[in-house]
């Protein structure tokens, strides 16, 4: 079993925490000798390069780096030691922002948004722009982590906020291995915890979906018949309910990156990416309708290009210049990572897409 | 590079096989694939029953593709393992009853 990491590879002044180092790895090796089609060649067999932005759906925030948990698996290099966190005045911007677009979903993430000192603040101002979707990706942990951060289930429910967490099994093992020691046990006693203000149960309109993505060098299975495991396993063992159970593929870039480069996995995951991609599942990517902003207020197609330092191809760079004119239509920067949001069923934010 | 029978790497080459029989191995992938669907078992069972016989056959390339499989259908080693034994019971088992043919035939020369 692989040790889990305490620090980010930011923190330990990894190469891999440098983006054109990932990218530069993603874009030789099988990639360069021809072993492997690039993303670009593939989706050019099925004419759909280069992939467009279409009309704005969701936007989804970044409100900083800083978690208190330091998974395996995370893409987004986060944990205690990131400093990265978005200020107030770039939360106003978003604001103005929001209120202009038609976007119908509003996803905060992070790191641990609610660590983020401005998070009720900028919840209780968003909230009132009455968006359809208001999402808060929450680690579970947090709500345990520290007294201040109790009542957070009672906080969301005055908000109506849509909760999306993470849960990568139903077992304790499994999950503690790529979120940490101990990591399960206050996961479930929080789910318990909203399940007890209401969110999750059948028919209830506070809504709790859970991510599940694998814990290792593998491709998640059907999303609904995990879903079906996933409910039948949390309610025998711990009387948790939840909504729906969003299958995510993850990525390769960042720490799950490391981390398939350390246990000599990264060939073999290409390989099944590459084998699982789905034309189908490119027309419905999630940068075809999303907008990421990051914790300083650039513009991103997605929060793993966000991560790799690819801004989005338009003038219009950051949320004070928004201009969707401007971003409507524009050509999506892709790299080989793409092919985890193509493989099999698709994965995006909000699970499959095929 | 060691040379050895086998190489993890042909596992993605297995499609290959209906390049020099085209009819027949598009006939065995089609079979293959249909097997594999959700049925009166669902596909998780079908998987672990897989594993086992990965084991009993002890072909290295079904092992690791039953076991990703498996993973990625959220079944846990527990649950692999316990698929594993039950080969392996049968495994034995079909050795010892054997030898009821033996005591028949010792009874029989030696009786
Ligand atoms: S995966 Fe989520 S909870 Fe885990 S370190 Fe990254 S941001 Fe934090
Ligand atoms: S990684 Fe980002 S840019 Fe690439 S296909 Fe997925 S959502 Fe689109």
């Amino acid at each position: 079993m692989q040790k889990l990491k305490t620090q980010s590879l930011h923190k330990q002044e990894s190469e891999l925490a440098v983006a054109n180092k990932q990218l530069e790895i993603l874009s030789t090796g099988i990639f360069k000798s021809g072993e492997l089609p690039t993303f670009k060649n593939k989706i050019s067999e099925t004419g759909q390069f280069p992939l467009q932005a279409k009309k704005l759906e969701i936007l989804q925030i970044n409100v900083g780096y800083m978690c208190n948990q330091v998974c395996e698996h995370c893409h987004v290099d986060a944990g205690p030691d990131r400093k990265e966190i978005m200020t107030q005045e770039t939360m106003q911007q978003i604001l103005d922002v929001i209120k202009t677009t038609g976007a119908h979903t509003l996803d905060l993430t992070g790191g641990a948004p609610e660590m983020n000192p401005n998070f009720r603040w900028f919840v209780k101002e968003a909230s009132k722009i009455g968006v359809k979707d208001f999402i808060v990706r929450s680690n579970l942990t947090i709500i345990r982590a520290n007294k201040k951060y109790h009542d957070l289930p009672e906080f969301f429910k005055k908000h109506n906020i849509h909760v999306v967490s993470s849960m990568p099994h139903w077992t304790r093992g499994k999950t503690d291995k790529q979120r940490g020691e101990g990591v399960f046990d206050m996961s479930i006693k929080a789910l318990q915890e909203l399940n007890a203000v209401g969110y999750g149960i059948p028919g209830s309109d506070l809504k709790l979906d859970l991510v599940y993505n694998p814990s290792g060098a593998f491709l998640p299975g059907d999303q609904m018949s995990m879903e079906k495991d996933f409910k039948k396993a949390l309610l025998e063992d711990f009387s948790i309910q939840f909504h729906n159970l969003f299958a995510i593929t993850n990525l390769p870039i960042a720490r799950f990156l490391d981390y398939l480069i350390a246990s000599e996995n990264y060939e073999d995951y290409m390989y099944s990416l590459v084998e699982a991609y789905n034309p189908t599942a490119v027309q419905n990517v999630m940068c075809t309708n999303t907008l990421s902003v990051s914790w300083d207020g650039y513009l991103f197609d997605c929060d793993f290009n966000q991560m790799l330092e690819l801004p989005v191809n338009s003038k219009s760079k950051h949320i004070s210049e928004y201009k969707t004119e401007l971003l409507e239509g524009r050509n999506i920067i892709i790299s080989q990572h793409c092919y985890g949001c193509t493989a099999g069923a698709g994965s995006s934010c909000q699970g499959s897409v095929a | 590079m060691p040379k050895t029978y086998y190489d993890p790497a042909d596992l993605r080459k297995f499609g290959k096989i209906t390049e020099w029989s085209e009819e027949l191995g598009n006939k065995f992938f089609d079979y293959y694939s249909k097997v594999f669907e959700e049925g009166a078992l669902t596909a998780r069972e079908k998987s672990l029953i897989a594993l086992a016989v990965a084991h009993t056959e002890q072909c290295p390339y079904c092992i690791d593709a039953y076991t990703k499989d498996g993973l990625q259908r959220g079944v846990t080693k527990e649950e692999m393992m316990e698929a594993i034994h039950v080969g392996a019971a049968i495994k034995s088992g079909a050795t010892l009853v054997h030898g009821v043919q033996m005591m028949n035939k010792v009874n029989k020369l030696d009786g």
